[in-house]
């Protein structure tokens, strides 16, 4: 558990204190110094347009991470809102609720993500709610589930006997119960977000420049490829590092023992 | 039983043809967007436009002649080339066919013996080695591992052609066949190989966890007591059952591919229907986009029952 969080908490300290750690702002063109390669001055080298990608990387590191992070947040709570009712209410809602699910879980999430974006251009908050929206039926499914698992167990039956409202066998009974599987969802959330933004920046669809997030670095880096490579090297390592810790996190959240 | 499950599939159906329908409808200016920003289109025939395409019709009657369309295979024209968008999406399946079908017979032939192999020695090095690689590959950003592919190598050490599907004038003038296969090929390597490191981490977890489950069963406990071989017990016994569930999601995962390989086929610039999306996404358009999008639904609604027929077929304790 240690070291994948550990990891986590590190590059979102690197992007809250991004200003103090980069030496160069983030969108200033140095036309002097294009195109260099790796060293001491620049770390990860310059763009086309002479631009740090260092400090590109930490200050996409803030994009990216609030992008993954918020739209995991949204998803979250969307997945517990609907999930919740339709393992609480049953009957017909419960029906409607898991056809809607079904429905969300047969279209492919990317490539409605990128239509989607393509018709809205959205800003960064917006993006946030829409990939929050297409990602809340994982958990969804889960929270429904824990719920009616749960619903049948001899503690929430004797809370219910004993005169607990609605509210409060959801509050106090059903939801600490399902905390667990909850956060688990949410934590691939986080990972699939992170992914999503930097897929749909890739595709010029996403956070646009010439605000940096690690997507939009890779779309830019692939027409120098062949010239400039190191453009492509650290904007995937960090969305790889984010994804590998927080994945790593979530499975071993999901191997430990129920409380 | 079947059929109970297709007719369940059809409301389905119908609530993601209306989500696709009003996607396309949000957009400032609808599907006639792409004239609005266009200086010499004047209002007058943009008006003119609406009203012969129907677009001045209240939503719902336009979403009936749309989806009645669909269903007779008339999918509209494209609007980047005005060629019918059947015809478009027709000529990528083959390309689209041979990427997807070679990485999953590659993805399950890294998956199987991997997670065979880590659930029969579960916790030692080679399962540990395996699941961290599993994890790193789940985690990796399919764009970004083709990058680094391309320039691996293709660009550095030149071995393999880092995009297309075929050499250009190679296979056409050249007459050699072996030739022109082998640079086929060659071509297909590296797109391949990062559709197939992606599916076999997902799989390769499915598949390890499902196995170490029913390596516990009692029947498994039985079958070893009974003196058969620990090979056979592995693989007749328990990859039998363990198969099942796994299936479900390798064809779910198929269906995905085959518009999924968007990422895949445009960094690769793989011509299948991957990187016709993207091509209709640069120029919006949305005919072309929304016939995409709903085939691909379908295929998964389709491939979902699929599963599970086949699921019941392997596991006979499975009722459809």
């Amino acid at each position: 558990m240690r070291g994948p969080v550990l990891l986590l908490a590190c590059l979102v300290a690197a992007a809250v204190i991004a200003p103090a750690i980069a030496s160069y702002p983030p969108e200033r063109i140095d036309l002097s110094h294009r195109r260099e390669a790796p060293s001491a001055a620049h770390w990860f080298g310059t763009d086309d347009l002479g631009r740090d990608v260092f400090a590109r990387v930490l200050f996409g590191a803030r994009v990216s991470l609030a992008v993954g992070l918020l739209s995991a947040a949204v998803a979250g709570a969307s997945g517990i809102a609907i999930g919740g009712v339709a393992g609480y209410a049953g009957g017909a809602l419960d029906a409607v609720l898991m056809r809607a699910t079904d429905a969300m879980l047969a279209v492919p999430r990317l490539p409605l993500l990128m239509i989607a974006s393509a018709v809205l251009q959205p800003t960064v908050p917006l993006l946030v709610l829409m990939i929050g929206a297409a990602g809340w039926m994982e958990t969804a499914r889960v929270v429904r589930a824990e719920f009616l698992t749960l619903g049948g167990r001899g503690f929430v039956e004797s809370a219910r006997a004993a005169g607990a409202g609605h509210a409060r066998l959801i509050a106090a009974h059903l939801l600490p119960n399902a905390a667990q599987a909850v956060v688990v969802s949410v934590t691939l959330a986080v990972a699939r977000g992170i992914l999503l933004e930097s897929a749909l920046s890739f595709f010029g669809v996403g956070v646009r420049p010439p605000q940096a997030s690690w997507g939009n670095m890779l779309y830019q880096a692939q027409t120098t490829l062949a010239t400039e490579p190191w453009l492509a090297f650290a904007p995937g390592l960090f969305i790889l590092m984010t994804t590998l810790s927080v994945n790593l996190a979530g499975d071993r959240l999901a191997a430990r023992p129920n409380p | 039983m079947l059929q109970r499950r297709a007719l369940q599939a059809l409301p389905l159906l119908l609530l993601i043809s209306l989500l696709v329908f009003v996607l396309i409808h949000a957009a400032p200016g609808g599907p006639l967007a792409v004239y609005l920003s266009n200086p010499n289109v004047r209002p007058e025939d943009i008006e003119r436009l609406r009203r012969a395409l129907g677009l001045d019709r209240p939503l719902s009657l336009q979403y009936w002649s749309w989806l009645a369309a669909f269903v007779r295979g008339d999918w509209g024209f494209s609007f980047s080339d005005g060629r019918p968008v059947a015809a478009r999406i027709v000529e990528r399946v083959p390309a689209t066919l041979e990427l997807v079908g070679t990485s999953i017979v590659l993805a399950i032939l890294l998956t199987v013996p991997a997670a065979i192999y880590s659930a029969v020695r579960r916790g030692r090095w080679f399962d540990r080695a395996a699941t961290a690689v599993a994890v790193a590959g789940i985690s990796l950003p399919a764009f970004w591992f083709g990058l680094l592919l391309q320039i691996v190598f293709a660009i550095a050490l030149g071995w393999l052609p880092s995009s297309g599907r075929t050499t250009p004038g190679w296979s056409a003038g050249s007459g050699e066949f072996d030739s022109a296969l082998l640079d086929h090929a060659q071509h297909l390597v590296l797109p391949a190989t990062v559709l197939a490191v992606i599916q076999a981490a997902a799989w390769s977890r499915y598949l390890r966890g499902s196995m170490i489950d029913a390596l516990a069963q009692p029947f498994v406990l039985a079958a070893r007591a009974r003196g058969i071989p620990a090979r056979t017990v592995v693989v007749r016994h328990a990859l039998r059952n363990a198969v099942g569930p796994v299936l479900a999601v390798v064809m779910l995962d198929a269906a995905l591919l085959a518009s999924g390989a968007v990422v895949t086929e445009s960094v690769f610039a793989w011509p299948g229907l991957g990187s016709l999306f993207t091509e209709a996404l640069a120029r919006r358009d949305y005919s072309v986009l929304m016939a995409l999008l709903m085939l691909t639904s379908i295929a998964i609604v389709v491939f979902n029952i699929v599963a599970d027929v086949v699921h019941a077929l392997v596991d006979p304790r499975i009722a459809v």
